[in-house]
């Protein structure tokens, strides 16, 4: 083993037991809304970046489909003061299992439309569903209106998660853990190979006899059911879910939180959530005060600007940084390059998802019936 | 597959369209002012969102950039007019209190219209200069810094003009409405808003098919690297297609903002009506605009009055027309009505 690796190790090491013990470790405020925030939204941010890493599509619609999930599941529990929703009185679990099932299913239909576009399209197609399904639960008021549904039962083992965030914490740590070892286990499998051969060249994949849109349409899928996971852990998080939790700026926060963590690596949706966590905790305290331009309550500017910045300087993310000085430390040590890192610059920047010129070729497709 | 299961989809859409007609001619025949008042609706709508879209288009179909903060363009222009209208001529002190004055004159709309659209041109030029001209050809990285900028502009808006719905008013002289027979209608929506669509979208088929700036982004949409090798400065051409695009959001949003309101939310709402008219209309395509624009502006007008069916009220459902009639779209025409392969 090079002592590189072992560093490795050491850290994931350290990582893990701090994780495990966060509870002793950290104040009930911090564990709640740094933490567990940061757990459920890198659920969410995991979906985004594996649609990207491992499909070439970048989703605006994975906040959507989370809100769809609870929407669904805070509709059919029983709402403590019925406000808001159907509130037809089902169990948690079975909210639960209703919840992402419905997701799942809308993320099939949503998929299988926007599958036949590429890149920047796709890109566009997915924010116009996103944007309309928020407007959805907006007029709907049966479902939810604007004042969204309040005080969703949980399951009774999370308790209140203000008084006692632990419960809740374990979970989101839980989930998070299965689902990052859920994408990895999918993207080794004969499916993920061909959808990485989908994402390098549509039209060579389609001549080895491969359904391109399916593949593409079943990859959202899984995706849409990781979001919806997160959409679950949100609701039981906030207790509630209105149209306001799944609006453009939260659409937005999950695609920052994506790329500050780098689009290249499942595990930076995590990096990249626990640093908008912190910075948001931060910046709620110690923003300066600039007239009206700047001061606490101006957190959005702030991301915004750090966004703008990460984008400019390094599409890569925080990760994208590390590898950089990584790599110039390696050139100063003046070792020859090794395929991980021939490799890695190669995936350096935003690489062009290949679709735009193969378009033509889907649309003929789909005018050929 | 048989041919006659590859076809249902068709059908299906067929079907579709052909129930919606005949229920509109139903309508139509049940009360017919009410069906030319809602036609109109939807009409002047479209108009608006026509100018918004075009310039959405126009940057689109040269650059291949998806101004992700064209809705924030928009709302900024409202902004901008109903504030300078608010000092200049109506004796406001403060930005939003109102003055003595509450005539406006034809130059107390003419002007803030044009200065807004000025400055929000210039605003887009210096975005496009400042962050996007060194990223050519990343058309997601372009997206992404588009998409941080709306985000700083929605939240600076916020906190400057607040929460508080606006709206920049019409000149004084100029009647409320028109009527033609028994059907009276507003005059600033079928009269200046109508009218300035169908201009806009002369002007640009002019400009597009008859100037010389209009056959080099016509050349630059089909070959970018062959129209710099033939020596047009391809920098300056961007430009000016980013200087004219982002000075349309500005003319819609002043527009907007007199016809409608001037509020928060309002950049996200026509963001959306901007992509879902360039997604049916084919993105890049001036007639595609036009059409996603009228089929837009039709489709959320009916939706929100016609949707009555015995005593239940599917209005609130209304936006699922919306979702119907992208999706039908998409599924038929993966690339929009009028899209072409870039």
């Amino acid at each position: 083993m090079t002592p590189l690796a072992l560093i490795g190790w050491a850290v994931l090491a350290v990582v893990a037991i701090v994780l495990l013990l966060a509870p002793q470790i950290f104040t009930a405020y911090d564990l709640s809304q740094i933490l567990t925030q940061a757990l459920w939204l890198g659920i969410a941010a995991a979906s985004l970046t594996f649609l990207y890493r491992y499909g070439g599509m970048v989703s605006l619609a994975q906040v959507a489909i989370y809100g769809i999930a609870g929407f669904a599941m805070g509709n059919v529990v029983h709402t403590i003061n019925s406000e808001g929703g159907l509130n037809l009185g089902w169990t948690p679990w079975a909210g639960v299992a209703f919840g992402i099932a419905v997701a799942v299913i809308i993320a099939f239909l949503f998929g299988a439309i926007a599958s036949r576009s590429y890149g920047i399209y796709f890109l566009m197609i997915t924010l116009a569903l996103s944007l309309l399904v928020f407007y959805f639960f907006g007029q709907v008021t049966t479902l939810s209106g604007f004042g969204g549904i309040r005080s969703v039962s949980r399951p009774g083992f999370i308790g209140d998660p203000i008084t006692d965030p632990t419960p809740l914490y374990y979970i989101c740590l839980g989930a998070s853990v299965v689902v990052y070892a859920l994408l990895r286990y999918v993207v080794r499998t004969p499916f993920g190979i061909a959808l990485q051969g989908i994402r390098d060249d549509p039209p060579r994949m389609r001549s080895l006899g491969y359904n391109v849109p399916l593949h593409r349409t079943l990859a959202f899928t899984l995706g849409a059911f990781v979001a919806s996971i997160a959409g679950i852990l949100s609701v039981w998080f906030n207790t509630q879910i209105s149209p306001g939790s799944i609006d453009i700026s939260q659409t937005i926060a999950v695609l920052i939180i994506a790329v500050i963590g780098g689009l290249s690596r499942l595990e930076g949706a995590w990096i990249g959530a626990i640093f908008y966590t912190l910075l948001d905790y931060e910046a709620r305290q110690h923003t300066p005060t600039l007239g009206l331009w700047l001061n606490p309550g101006r957190f959005a500017t702030i991301i915004g600007l750090v966004f703008l910045v990460i984008v400019l300087l390094s599409p890569d993310g925080l990760i994208g940084i590390g590898h950089k000085l990584h790599m110039l430390g390696a050139r100063r040590r003046l070792r020859p390059p090794t395929d991980a890192s021939a490799t890695a610059q190669s995936e350096q920047g935003l690489p062009e998802t290949a679709g735009v010129s193969t378009a033509s070729g889907s649309s003929s497709a789909g005018q050929g019936s | 597959m048989s041919v006659a299961v590859r076809q249902w989809p068709r059908g299906l859409l067929v079907a579709v369209c052909t129930a919606v007609v005949v229920w509109l001619t139903i309508k139509a025949f049940q009360g017919g002012l009410t069906f030319l008042q809602v036609t109109f609706n939807g009409l002047t709508v479209a108009g608006l969102y026509f100018i918004a879209a075009a310039g959405f288009t126009l940057i689109f179909g040269l650059m291949r950039v998806v101004n992700m903060a064209h809705g924030s363009l928009y709302l900024f222009a409202g902004y901008i007019a109903f504030v300078a209208q608010t000092h200049w001529y109506a004796g406001g002190t403060s930005q939003f209190q109102l003055g003595a004055s509450s005539t406006i004159s034809v130059t107390g709309w003419i002007v803030p219209l044009l200065f807004a659209t000025v400055v929000i041109g210039l605003f887009g030029l210096a975005i496009q200069q400042g962050l996007l001209r060194w990223n050519l050809g990343q058309d997601l990285r372009q997206a992404l810094i588009t998409i941080a900028v709306s985000v700083i502009i929605a939240d600076q808006l916020v906190a400057h003009y607040g929460g508080v719905v606006q709206s920049i008013q019409a000149p004084t002289s100029w009647p409320g409405s028109i009527t033609i027979g028994s059907f009276r209608y507003p005059f600033f929506r079928i009269v200046v808003v109508l009218g300035a669509a169908i201009a806009v979208g002369v002007l640009l088929y002019l400009l597009i098919r008859r100037t010389r700036f209009g056959m080099i982004i016509r050349a630059g949409v089909d070959d970018r690297p062959m129209l710099s090798a033939l020596g047009v400065n391809v920098q300056l051409v961007f430009a000016g297609a980013f200087l004219l695009g982002a000075m349309l959001a500005g003319f819609a949003g002043v527009l907007g903002g007199t016809m409608i309101s001037v509020g928060p939310g309002l950049d996200t709402q026509f963001l959306l009506d901007s992509l879902i008219v360039v997604i049916i209309g084919g993105m890049g395509s001036l007639p595609g605009a036009a059409i996603g624009a009228a089929l837009l502006g039709l489709v959320q007008s009916y939706s929100d009055i016609y949707l009555h069916f015995g005593s239940t009220d599917l209005t609130p459902y209304g936006i699922l027309a919306q979702f119907i009639l992208v999706i039908a779209v998409l599924a038929f025409r993966p690339l929009g009505l009028f899209g072409r392969p870039a």
